[in-house]
């Protein structure tokens, strides 16, 4: 019997990424603008997914939704449906983030090529889904004000992925103790310039912005 | 916490090397995680114990290499380690800030016999 030391150097999510990357070369082949959200539970995913399709509805926006749950419910995909657009429901079987598996089969259901984007719901969480890269275009983040102001410092990693920044329910700001100098400047630290929008998905105040960066990136048809 | 998964891929790759370089088994296996990579090493060890029966890997010790995260202040140049909490640079209090390493999340080896 010998023994022996075997040198490897593998990233452990290797296998994730690969396929993740085989998901991006669809959304490209497709020409399909594709957007990894992600957030805490309740910060207001699904409401600003809603706003964001009735917003493009006149634009004739085509927009397919992966709704991410760890819980076989269909609540949210069923809102997405009602208003209109496709929707597929993933049911993570209790696991804290979506990975790139299971997007390549929810891919499988969604009719890519008649999509200008899709939005991936990520499961409500800020830590699991900053580890797995799904292969989209874009990662952005809802903060909700109510959240309070201290989550940058206390889920870094989640921040330093981010392309955008979205900031919701500024309605609620004279509400509740949130210093946005002292939110603002943890997440300058970690991902300095962050694209960021300040909204309300009640009032609607402040999507107008995010709605023109969002057009700007979605393919010229 | 994703540790499960984590531990199935730690799995895959260690028994598809082990395979290749044609062992019978595997005693040890050596991993780098950096400070800014969220994973806590008993829950994988609990996983592993499981997950790991009845194969190559049965019985294999695992090693966490732990490296420390690495920042630059992007106003002075100052580079240092950070601590518990992110924090301004502790040189000149600048928020301007950049991570040089802390992400890795590597297999770097593992001990066979055969």
């Amino acid at each position: 019997m010998t023994e022996k030391r075997i040198t490897i150097v593998e990233k452990i999510l290797d296998a994730n990424d690969r396929l993740a990357n085989e998901n991006r070369r669809r959304f490209d082949l497709a020409e399909v603008f594709s957007i990894n959200l992600m957030a805490s539970p309740g910060a207001g995913k699904t409401s600003f997914i809603l706003a964001t399709i009735n917003a493009l509805l006149d634009a004739n926006v085509q927009i397919g939704v992966i709704e991410g749950d760890t819980a076989p419910v269909t609540l949210d995909s069923d809102k997405i449906l009602a208003a209109g657009m496709p929707a597929v429901q993933i049911n993570s079987g209790g696991n804290c983030h979506l990975d790139a598996v299971m997007i390549d089969s929810a891919l499988d259901q969604l009719p890519l090529e008649t999509l200008d984007l899709v939005i991936v719901e990520n499961i409500g969480n800020l830590i699991c889904p900053a580890a797995f890269y799904l292969g989209t275009h874009s990662n952005v983040l809802i903060a909700s004000v109510p959240e309070g102001d201290d989550k940058p410092y206390k889920y870094p990693n989640i921040y330093r992925g981010l392309d955008v920044l979205i900031i919701n329910k500024t309605d609620l700001l004279p509400y509740v103790d949130f210093d946005m100098d002292y939110f603002r400047q943890g997440v300058e630290m970690l991902n300095p310039g962050l694209k960021t929008f300040a909204v309300s998905c009640k009032t609607g105040e402040g999507l107008e912005d995010w709605l023109v960066w969002l057009k700007s990136k979605l393919p010229a048809r | 916490m994703h540790e499960l998964s984590v531990t199935e891929s730690v799995l895959e790759i260690a028994c598809k090397h082990a395979e290749q370089a044609q062992a019978t088994r595997v005693t040890d296996i050596h991993l780098v995680i950096g400070r800014l990579s969220s994973i806590v090493d008993d829950s994988v060890a609990f996983y592993w114990d499981i997950i790991s029966k009845d194969t190559l890997c049965e019985n294999a010790q695992l090693h966490f290499k732990r490296l420390p995260a690495e920042l630059i202040c992007l106003d002075c140049d100052h580079q240092y380690q950070l601590e518990d909490d992110l924090m301004p640079c502790p040189n000149c209090g600048s928020p301007r800030i950049r991570v040089l390493s802390g992400d890795e999340f590597n297999l770097e080896s593992i001990e066979i016999q055969r």
